[in-house]
């Protein structure tokens, strides 16, 4: 795990804070320093809405070490609001319910861990934007009742 | 003598946040494979956290809805509310870490870093409302802006023990700040605590213990009646003075019985009750109860939340809710607490083992 690297990217990596180029107004994520619109410096943070669509996805079944435990999972290409290309993977949503064209949120999750005693890394992932199609709502109406011959009630006070 | 709280400087809730996963279990689940079925559980079902959540990152979109919807209470924008924002504190019992503060994670994701006091507060399920508590005096004394305090768990309960029939996931944030721009004021608060054994996690231990039902009377009616019966005396106020009441609700009887016990009609408990559609949230239990309830609550209603922490002790708050209440709610794009109550995947007991990581890959 190399601390250093993921320490210096935190705040991109936590609230997708990218950069703004004063020369052409372009949004840059990652951020890197250069606009890559008109090439000149471009060092003013800009944090992104965190709103976009997908692309294009993938979903993964043979995950790379550090990611096996979520295996499968669903990556994307999300084109931002703002206009730059990121790729993350998706969360709370089934791999059948996202399509091209998806509005799809940033939320701020675990990405990986390295191992029991190494640190937890975080980072921005996408989810259906609320209110979309396959973003919540099985909605589905459970009925548990207990059964007639229930024998104790477990009941603790916290 | 209670010893009621008050700021010199009044201090409000200017913005508040709910969070619950999406993964549901069937509280039947449990009772079906550990005891044949033979169990009652206390609540329908809970709530529980993805492969990729834990307490700072649910923390992190509670803090993120409370800061939206200040915005929309204050006037003032995002970057300006952070900037203000004095302190970031995170009360929960299921920390991601034992050493290193989640709140700093919080602090850095909600754009509040560097010049902020963070810090991680620990007293069982009441962990929470203590930082409120505090963050009304952090604010109240003038010795900052605003100053945001979290309650949120992701709970944990033995395999087959009562507590894994309801021991949930979620919780709430309030960006406490000045009254004026408050949405609800804080009238006062009183906080009783005694050295009561309930329940205890000892150091390096994965699961808690508790006492079983000497977690009722003794711990969790006494506390929760005490506090608020001292608050309540302390402002001469009586039950039929409230709109609502909110109690912590580690399953659906104890809150409901607390509440009428101390004068409550059932109409004042039941908008702030959710453990029985999301578990006992431990440190979000009680405070989710009022995000719950001020997505409602009107102009002018008066709210009572009275927590409880095992080892033991309760915070009782007194709030009124104010005209801006009503502009906080309006930014679509904040879900509100009934809406991650209605984002409901449901599991089988298979996929919450996989999920609380009690499978071994390797």
């Amino acid at each position: 795990m190399e601390v250093a690297r993921y320490w210096r990217t935190t705040q991109q990596r936590y609230r997708m804070e990218g950069e703004i180029c004063p020369t052409c107004s372009g949004k840059i994520f990652p951020p890197r320093d250069v606009c890559p619109h008109c090439q000149h410096e471009a060092k003013t943070p800009f944090t992104f809405s965190g709103r976009g669509e997908i692309f294009s996805y993938s979903t993964i079944h043979n995950a790379p070490q550090g990611f096996e435990k979520f295996a499968p999972y669903t990556v994307a290409l999300v084109r931002l609001t703002e206009g730059p290309l990121v790729t993350a993977q998706l969360t709370d949503v089934d791999e059948h319910d996202v399509y091209i064209g998806m509005p799809v949120e940033m939320v701020t999750r675990v990405l990986r861990e390295d191992g029991e005693r190494g640190l937890l890394v975080y980072g921005f992932k996408f989810r259906p934007a609320f209110g979309v199609s396959g973003s919540s709502s099985q909605a589905v109406a459970v009925d548990v009742r207990a059964p007639e011959h229930a024998q104790h009630e477990v009941m603790i006070a916290r | 003598m209670a010893k009621f709280m008050q700021p010199n400087r009044p201090v409000g809730i200017v913005g508040y946040g709910a969070y619950v996963p999406r993964y549901r279990l069937v509280s039947q689940e449990v009772s079906e494979l550990w005891t044949d079925g033979n169990a009652v559980s206390p609540v329908r079902e809970k709530s529980v956290p993805g492969l990729d959540e834990d307490v700072a990152t649910m923390s992190i979109e509670a803090a993120r809805n409370a800061m939206r919807r200040a915005v929309r209470s204050s006037a003032r924008d995002e970057s300006s509310l952070a900037a203000n924002l004095g302190a970031v504190w995170v009360g929960s019992e299921s920390h991601p870490y034992a050493v290193k503060p989640t709140s700093t994670i919080v602090a850095e994701a909600i754009g509040a870093t560097p010049y902020t006091q963070a810090a991680d507060w620990q007293f069982a399920c009441k962990a929470g409302t203590e930082a409120m508590q505090a963050a009304i005096g952090f604010v109240g004394s003038g010795m900052t802006e605003y100053a945001l305090a979290v309650g949120m768990d992701a709970a944990q309960g033995r395999p087959g023990d009562a507590l894994e029939y309801t021991a949930g996931a979620g919780g709430a944030a309030y960006l406490l700040g000045p009254a004026e721009e408050a949405l609800a004021v804080i009238d006062g608060s009183i906080s009783f605590v005694s050295d009561t054994p309930d329940f205890w996690r000892r150091q390096y231990e994965k699961y808690p213990e508790h006492a079983g039902r000497f977690t009722g009377e003794p711990a969790y009616f006494h506390h929760i009646s005490s506090a608020t019966v001292g608050l309540l005396e302390a402002m001469q106020l009586k039950p039929a003075d409230f709109a609502f009441a909110v109690f912590h609700q580690p399953n659906l009887k104890f809150p409901l019985s607390a509440g009428q016990q101390l004068g409550f009609h059932k109409d004042q408990l039941w908008p702030g009750i959710l453990v029985n559609d999301i578990g006992n949230t431990y440190a979000g239990s009680s405070m989710i109860g009022l995000t719950a309830v001020l997505d409602q609550a009107r102009p002018g209603d008066r709210i009572l939340l009275t927590s409880f922490g095992s080892g033991a002790g309760s915070d009782s708050f007194c709030l009124t809710v104010t005209e801006r209440v009503v502009e906080a709610r309006k930014d679509p794009n904040v879900m509100t607490t009934a809406d991650y109550v209605r984002r409901r995947t449901q599991i089988d007991y298979a996929q919450y083992t996989r999920l609380k990581g009690n499978y071994r890959l390797n």
